[in-house]
């Protein structure tokens, strides 16, 4: 294998981490401080696709997708928080695993009955066409590059949310205790929401992002989901540090396994058993290497205080 | 006869009558419907005894349904090619005995829940949830990745497998042997509930350090119930195989670990006949909406929305008033 295709790899490893962080920074928040596990967050993702190829479709402007795709789920956050979610605080992990499952059945099946079952469509904008020279002489598409710029400047965004803001001080203040910041007079109910909304919206932005790269359809959230949790439990929940570098993981570590896995196996055994020896265990790597983490450190890399 | 017995019979003779019924009115579709009511009601059970009982709330019993499943498929399939399964070091070949299937789905599913056991119950909480969850996604991109045994398309069973003395292809008769598997499952449960054991276990769900205090191991105890657990469910699958005559990765994808989740929640947790009730309203509620509209899985949403959040302690909470603690 040239150097040219790992570093292109590596940066698709990149992209795919990226987008997942942007996933997985809502689930660990919402977790962080509600103490919630949102398996709509999903559809919040799909949602926001929808949104921006709808948008896209009938302005002709990427752009304006991508701002309907932010403030659509935002505010189907908001709603879902407001009318179903709120009631789930104080459930069990198990009512809340069930309830947002049943959102997931509402979300989808109203998804294709309004759009049909057909996928949309979604173009890459003209000023992000095209592709950059990489060191080794590797041409490599400038849309994914930007998505891993937007990742980066969004994990810096909400480092300095979290860290710096009053806003993020009330969320950290809400992940340690509580009943305190209620009983300190902050207004818990619409911290909440603040933060569930927030969440929705950068999922809603990772699946915007990525509909330009793949087919918009239904239940495309459901795999992103499922790795976003693989995501935050690596990383420990609840903390955006561990989401970030956990998805950054997850993403090399799915994308080159696929790659490297079956030119391994090549080594041993003949060319098609490789294949299908390699790309089985390539799609389980990352399911392994969660429970190899686990296994060793069981709340996760970095597991924020003592939940 | 407490109020909960009570109903608790009403299910199982209703659930026996069902198919009996359906003959008589000529309407033979109804008796399939039963013996999936029964099929997935005993994938319940096997959740119920873990979730239930010891309060691990496995997101992955998806991997056992879909073991058992694969078990009776890739015997099957063995059998009809006449192709033994492997050849060294001992001679093995297919199966299309339902008993040697079962057991085969039993110690299979079985065994993967010892090592997925081992790993997962060192975690709790939500991590418990999705490390389940992975193991099970790992063996379903396993199934659709390894191309032997269908890969993504699935697997046929040509000829439903074989019960001594019995036409398995009459479906009252398979009926009858995916009932009797299923009331033979819940006389276990109850037993293993009412047994020491089964007082360990609530008592390692309610308060494992107390547990511990009197000299149990809380994590064998879980151990060994998530492996029954395990076991159940993977005999489900083998009978839910044969139902269909597929098995396909499908079976082992996460949409069915949450929906065998929502026959226990939907019925009520830890209730013994829970399972059957909730699986038998899941079923029909999906057979009667789908019968009316194709969105059907929005209204079944919302409906599952309000039983969550309105209405505590399931089906049998609301039949039978809530559980009364010895």
């Amino acid at each position: 294998m040239t150097l040219a295709l790992f570093i292109e790899q590596l940066l698709n490893g990149i992209q795919f981490g990226v987008m997942l962080f942007l996933m997985a920074a809502g689930l660990t928040l919402v977790f962080g401080v509600m103490g919630l596990i949102n398996l709509a967050h999903g559809s919040l993702y799909m949602i926001g696709a929808f949104l921006c190829a709808t948008v896209a479709l009938a302005t002709g402007s990427f752009w304006l997708g991508l701002v309907a795709s932010l403030a659509g789920a935002a505010a189907a956050g908001a709603i879902v928080e407001i009318v179903v979610i709120r009631r789930l605080y104080d459930r069990d992990h198990l009512d809340q695993v069930l309830a947002t499952f049943a959102l997931i059945l509402i979300f989808s099946e109203g998804t294709r009955w309004v759009f049909g079952s057909f996928p949309l469509y979604l173009d890459i904008p003209a000023a992000l066409q095209g592709a950059v020279s990489l060191p080794g002489g590797a041409q490599y598409p400038l849309y994914r590059l930007s998505i891993i710029v937007v990742g980066v400047l969004i994990a810096f965004g909400l480092y300095l949310l979290i860290s710096r803001t009053r806003l993020g001080m009330r969320i950290r203040a809400g992940e340690s205790d509580r009943e305190m910041i209620g009983a300190l007079g902050v207004d818990i109910r619409t911290l909440y929401t603040v933060v569930f909304a927030l969440g929705a919206a950068l999922a809603g932005l990772a699946g915007a992002l990525v509909g330009a790269i793949q087919s918009v359809q239904v239940g495309m959230g459901e795999p992103v989901l499922i790795l976003a949790f693989v995501v935050i439990v690596i990383g420990g929940i609840g903390s955006i540090k561990g989401a970030l570098i956990g998805a950054i993981l997850v993403g090399v570590v799915d994308t080159l396994g696929r790659i490297l896995l079956p030119n391994f196996f090549e080594l041993f055994m003949g060319p098609s058993q490789a294949t299908s020896v390699g790309s089985a265990l390539a799609s389980m790597a990352i399911y392994i290497l969660m429970a190899i983490i686990l296994a060793v450190k069981p709340q996760g890399l970095f597991a924020a205080g003592s939940q | 006869m407490s109020r909960e017995t009570v109903i608790n019979w009403a299910l199982a003779l209703g659930l026996l009558a069902v198919p009996f019924l359906a003959l008589m009115q000529g309407e033979p579709f109804y008796i399939t419907l039963a013996t999936r009511v029964a099929i997935l009601a005993l994938a319940g059970v096997g959740l119920n005894l873990a979730l239930g009982l010891g309060g691990m709330v496995s997101f992955g019993h998806a991997a056992f349904f879909g073991l058992g499943g694969y078990a009776a498929g890739i015997l099957a399939t063995h059998a009809f090619n006449q192709e033994p399964l492997f050849a060294w070091p001992f001679m093995v070949s297919g199966s299309n005995d339902m008993l040697l299937i079962w057991l085969v789905a039993i110690v299979l599913s079985a065994v993967v829940a010892f090592l997925i056991g081992l790993i997962a119950l060192r975690t709790s909480g939500v991590y418990f949830i999705m490390i389940t969850l992975a193991f099970a996604q790992m063996i379903y991109y396993f199934a659709i990745s390894w191309p032997a045994y269908g890969g993504e398309d699935g697997l046929s069973i040509y000829v439903r497998n074989g019960f001594p003395e019995l036409n398995t292809l009459d479906p009252i008769q398979f009926f009858l042997i995916c009932y009797v598997v299923l009331m033979a499952c819940l006389f276990i449960s109850a037993r293993l509930r009412d047994s020491r054991f089964g007082a360990a276990l609530q008592v390692a769900r309610q308060n494992p350090e107390r547990l511990a205090a009197t000299g149990i191991a809380p994590f064998n105890i879980r151990l060994v119930a998530f492996v029954i657990s395990a076991a159940m469910t993977g005999l489900a699958g083998a009978l839910f195989a044969d139902l269909n005559r597929f098995v396909s990765p499908s079976m082992l994808s996460w949409h069915v670990s949450g929906e065998i989740m929502i026959f226990v929640i939907l019925g009520g947790v830890g209730r013994l006949f829970g399972p059957l009730a909730g699986a038998a309203l899941f079923i029909v509620m999906e057979f009667y909406l789908g019968g009316i509209t194709e969105h059907w899985q929005f209204f079944l949403g919302i409906i599952l929305l309000c039983v969550v959040l309105f209405v505590r302690g399931g089906i049998l909470g609301i039949l039978a008033g809530r559980r009364v603690h010895g």
